[in-house]
């Protein structure tokens, strides 16, 4: 908590902060990213396995492979989540098993799961991307803001 | 060896959204969409597309990608049609992922009950 925010609460409240952040559990930092590094990578190791079989038997090039490695890793998502197994996965590896489309794909699906008992328009259609949305929309913000001074920077500017 | 450099770039990528999460207590969503951002970014400097040839899967995989994938398409079209181009283009290349995402979330909710 900030020091300015600190400054407007009682001294009970306060000395309660400090006993706060003193027996807050400390975070393993280095397990942890050793944890997200291994279990991200062997994500990675699984997409480059499916991307290089989409090479050799579809015609993909190494640009274009990653749509469809894409598409199907979110199908195994599907099969991992629906049975429970995405989130003992995400227990132990962190950002290992959120940073990987794998991870967006699962917070979609187990919104849309979840949300299921509210009916298929309001319950599913209406709180899927309740996660995913922000990744989304400010995604997509982003890439408009910077494709549009690239066009200008390239069409007028003479890059 | 581009399976290598696609686990080590891979489980890099994951190491920086585990710092974001441990070091600066972001929530899950503050650090991907930070992540798709700089993807957007580094595909705006032309720095993505290296690291894909780099590394694969590695750089394809990651959230990350999914700014670059709509920098991209955004880019493709603009140098077609200027710049309407950008807001007609900007779902071209990444379509696969977010509607990937949403069919086999319908499926998923039809074939699955929610537990607990």
């Amino acid at each position: 908590m900030s020091d300015e925010k600190k400054k407007n609460l009682p001294p009970e409240a306060q000395q309660y902060q400090d006993f706060q952040t003193k027996r807050e559990v400390k975070r393993p930092l280095l397990k942890n990213c050793l944890k997200a590094f291994l279990v991200g990578g062997f994500i990675c190791f699984i997409g480059q396995i499916i991307t290089t079989f989409y090479i050799y038997n579809f015609n993909f090039t190494e640009q274009t492979a990653g749509n469809p490695t894409v598409a199907t890793l979110i199908f195994i998502t599907m099969l991992l989540t629906g049975f429970g197994l995405y989130d003992r996965i995400g227990q132990f590896a962190g950002a290992g098993s959120a940073v990987p489309v794998t991870g967006f794909g699962n917070a979609v699906i187990a919104s849309a799961i979840e949300y299921r008992t509210e009916g298929f328009i309001l319950g599913v259609g209406g709180n899927m991307l309740k996660l995913a949305g922000p990744v989304i929309v400010y995604g997509v913000f982003s890439a408009f803001v910077i494709a549009i001074i690239k066009t200008i920077l390239v069409q007028w500017g003479g890059f | 060896m581009i399976f290598f450099w696609a686990f080590v770039v891979g489980g890099l990528i994951c190491v920086i959204g585990q710092i974001m999460f441990d070091v600066f207590k972001l929530s899950p969503a503050h650090t991907l969409t930070i992540l798709v951002v700089s993807g957007a970014i580094l595909d705006g400097l032309g720095l993505y597309e290296p690291l894909i040839d780099f590394a694969g899967a590695g750089a394809t995989v990651p959230i990350t990608s999914f700014g670059n994938s709509l920098v991209h398409g955004a880019m493709q079209e603009a140098e077609k049609h200027g710049l309407i181009g950008v807001v007609t283009g900007m779902f071209e290349v990444t379509s696969s992922g977010i509607s990937s995402a949403i069919i086999f979330g319908v499926i998923g909710a039809l074939l699955f009950k929610p537990k607990g």
